[in-house]
């Protein structure tokens, strides 16, 4: 997290307004998201009004983009605050932004870092002569051409502090640069030793077309199902014996069945014995307590379900406590924006919510 | 090492062209609507029997993401969205499949989409890459109007493929963070659950994968389940880009099998160690939310997710960044530290806090500026942050300081002694702020 916050009013401008090829940008971003989703354009509408104002975001700049999406203004100026792409201040007309994270400090970014404080300045504050700013950021994502810097929109790669002083140089005197690696590198490939995706056949056009065999192979196969057919037949006409104890549980001597029982002598249940048994004028059973009785419960807490009268000792809320089912937010009597706790707020109805 | 033939991203290092025509002729495009054909439950399926897991850090099997996406629709539309904000330290392989091998995400697209039932995908790249922005969008125009992909394309699926881009949030590459960001908030992760393959992009089922396991499925499915699955080792299969920057003779990308040992990724691709084996002190094996690893445990070990974990480290992204002796340790992690405490989102209090409270510790700790016991008291500060936060940010800036005390705690020792040797104006400090 870092602090950010707006530049200070003296240097904001006093008006924005999109440019109209930034107009048709807009309604392109737009047109990517569902209807009713047009926030989603925020990034890029903020990104592009900052390619306007020359590399940063004045207030007013945020505030059109809120109507232009018809968000509230603090919602854009949180996106705006939030990521750090967005410069709040002025920066130079070429904004270099220096990767100082761990794999470019390990191959050096610390030089280019004194060659920028020598030549530029503090971080984060233009050049006298408005040409250069510069500031320190995260991670860029070329690690394996470090150490890197972005300007404006591109990468320059692989540098040395002799290369990067030759770059600044070129672009304080207006000589067309190159962008990407400023050693012999042409992306992010081992220097001169490029060992792999050297076969031609992946070029041209040998690959295309050469999987299919597997598929035709697989088709083949299932054409094949007259043998598999056989083979079931064959197995059908001759069935395997099967183990010897092969079988249910019940085919076993060892399962407790009746069969068993009368083979062991035991004598098996007569009818006149399993009526008798099913008589409920013979069965024992507890003492039963007379009814009316019930013990109270022994604690409040008691999980039985007695019906109790609202009335009775509890004391009622005097408004249901959630809204009841089915009821438009607008007419609910409670609030549900968590403004309970405090009694002096009152929602305002007629205000956006976010 | 990987033989070319068994390579996914033939044109990595932009050597070729990356337009529609090169690219069709590398294969990429060949025979989309035939795997199409094969149905939606067969790519899955597939998709599930190669055991790609994903790439964007956490491993995760891609098929089975792919299959939490619900069958029928209850009438919400699904949506895909594809990882591009590529941002972890060390990581810089998305950027090479996005503006040189950009028809092979795109397909990707088409069939992961298919395969979820997903009629629009937005693919959300991190705002510097702006090049690779540009690169891609012409890719996909190239698309469109080639009929590959839109509403009425010749794969007989209607599909809508949509460039998002970010501002320069880390935090917008953990799923949930993406989400809200691309709903056009701020990027501070959601609760999980609902996850997203319920509640997601403008709550809607949504898939988030990473770049490069989108970008592979279309040659696994043409080559086979069987074809990815022999590369590597049991659990850790296929081919994998790793990304090697730091201290070796040639930083580069490189395509190689998982499960190939680290001294064989470095001495074949990138030409050895700088100063030899002998001076290598730590690695950090995949980008720097991982813990390092010693030279003596990495130096043979394999470059799979589960034998880096054993090694309580990580494959992460794969993004390898290697170490020799000349390094101080101690800043570098601290950099990594401060890294974690300037994209930190703010939403939960341990990361918030604890990220810059460590930084502040470790910036003392670089210096000798301490006590001995602030140590332990550091890594129990980091494992009070760690899994106390919403998202993995938390546990991403505790792991390298915790892999820094248990390697290198007599590193930092070395310091605190050598401080206290000399007569200093100011007193070591104690963590009280």
């Amino acid at each position: 997290m870092a602090v950010r916050r707006l530049a200070p009013e003296e240097i904001q401008p006093k008006s924005f307004a999109f440019s109209p090829e930034n107009e048709v940008f807009a309604q392109e971003q737009i047109a990517k998201y569902p209807p009713g989703r047009q926030a989603s354009a925020v990034i890029p509408l903020l990104w592009r009004a900052q390619e306007q104002t020359g590399g940063w975001l004045p207030r007013k700049a945020i505030e059109a983009v809120a109507v232009r999406l018809d968000m509230p203004d603090i919602r854009v100026l949180e996106v705006a605050t939030f990521y750090t792409m967005f410069n709040l201040d002025p920066v130079g007309k070429y904004f270099i932004q220096f990767c100082g994270t761990t794999p470019c400090a390990l191959r050096g970014a610390g030089d280019i870092k004194k060659v920028l404080e020598r030549r530029v300045g503090e971080q984060s504050h233009v050049s006298a002569d408005g040409n250069f700013s510069w500031l320190e950021v995260e991670c860029l994502g070329a690690c394996c051409n470090a150490p890197m810097v972005q300007i404006n929109h591109d990468y320059y790669e692989d540098l040395t502090p002799e290369n990067f002083e030759k770059l600044l140089d070129d672009l304080a005197a207006g000589r067309p640069v190159k962008a990407g690696p400023q050693s012999s590198r042409r992306s992010s490939e081992p220097a001169d030793a490029v060992k792999t995706l050297t076969d031609p056949s992946l070029y041209d056009g040998s690959m295309v077309g050469a999987w299919r065999k597997r598929f035709e192979e697989e088709a083949v196969k299932a054409v094949d199902t007259g043998e598999a057919a056989a083979a079931t037949a064959t197995a059908a006409a001759n069935p395997k014996p099967g183990k010897p104890d092969a079988g249910r549980a019940i085919d076993t001597e060892k399962a407790d069945t009746p069969a068993k029982r009368v083979k062991e002598g035991e004598k098996p249940v007569t009818n006149s014995e399993r009526k008798e048994a099913a008589d409920t004028s013979k069965t024992t059973v507890a003492e039963q307590k007379p009814k009316g009785d019930v013990p109270a419960a022994q604690s409040g807490k008691s999980y039985v379900a007695t019906p109790s009268k609202p009335e009775a000792g509890r004391a009622a809320a005097e408004a249901p406590t959630t809204p009841i089912a089915g009821t438009p937010p607008s007419e609910t009597t409670t609030r549900r924006d968590g403004s309970e706790s405090k009694p002096d707020v009152v929602p305002d109805p007629t205000k956006k919510s976010s | 090492m990987l033989q070319d033939k068994d390579r996914i991203f033939t044109n990595l290092y932009g050597l070729h062209s990356p337009d529609l025509a090169a690219a069709k002729m590398r294969g990429n495009w060949d025979g989309t609507k035939f795997l199409l054909e094969k149905g939606r439950d067969w790519i899955i399926d597939e998709m599930k029997k190669s055991g790609l897991r994903g790439r964007g850090g956490a491993g995760f099997p891609t098929g089975m993401k792919w299959s939490f996406m619900p069958k029928q629709s209850d009438g919400r539309p699904s949506y895909l969205v594809v990882n591009a904000d590529e941002s972890e330290p060390g990581t810089c392989k998305d950027r090479e499949i996005m503006r040189h091998d950009p028809h092979l995400l795109i397909e990707g697209c088409l069939i992961a989409s298919f395969a979820m039932n997903a009629n629009a995908a937005y693919i959300y790249i991190r705002g510097e890459y702006i090049a690779e922005r540009y690169a891609l969008q012409r890719a996909i125009d190239e698309a469109y109007e080639a009929r590959l992909i839109g509403q009425d394309n010749i794969h007989g699926f209607p599909f809508d493929l949509y460039l998002h881009h970010g501002a320069g949030a880390y935090i917008c590459g953990e799923e949930t963070a993406l989400l809200e960001s691309l709903e056009g908030k701020k990027g501070m992760p959601r609760l999980k659950p609902p996850f997203p393959a319920n509640m997601g992009l403008y709550g809607c089922p949504t898939t988030v994968n990473n770049v490069e396991s989108i970008a592979v499925a279309g040659t696994i499915l043409r080559r086979g389940a069987s074809w990815f699955s022999s590369i590597g080792r049991p659990n850790n299969v296929g081919t994998k880009l790793f990304c090697v920057s730091g201290h070796v003779e040639k930083p580069c990308n490189v395509e190689e099998a998982m499960g190939l040992t680290f001294r064989e990724l470095i001495d074949t691709h990138c030409g050895g160690i700088r100063g030899g084996w002998d001076n290598l002190l730590a690695v950090i094996p995949g980008g720097s939310s991982v813990p390092c690893v010693p030279a003596h445990e990495i130096m043979d070990a394999y470059m799979d997710f589960d034998t880096l974990r054993n090694l309580k480290s990580g494959l992460g992204t794969a993004a390898v960044i290697v170490m020799d002796k000349s390094t101080d340790i101690v800043r570098a992690i601290t950099r990594i530290s401060y890294f974690y405490k300037h994209e930190s989102c703010g939403q939960c209090t341990p990361c918030r806090e604890g990220t810059g409270w460590m930084w502040r510790v470790l910036t003392r700790m670089s210096e000798g500026r301490a006590q001995k016991r602030e140590i332990d008291m550091l890594l129990e500060v980091s494992t009070q942050i760690e899994g106390h936060t919403i998202c993995a940010l938390g546990d991403a800036a505790a792991w390298p300081v915790q892999g820094l005390i248990r390697h290198f705690r007599h590193e930092i020792e070395k310091r605190i002694d050598d401080y206290a040797a000399n007569p200093h104006s100011e007193p070591a400090m104690l963590a009280a702020e």
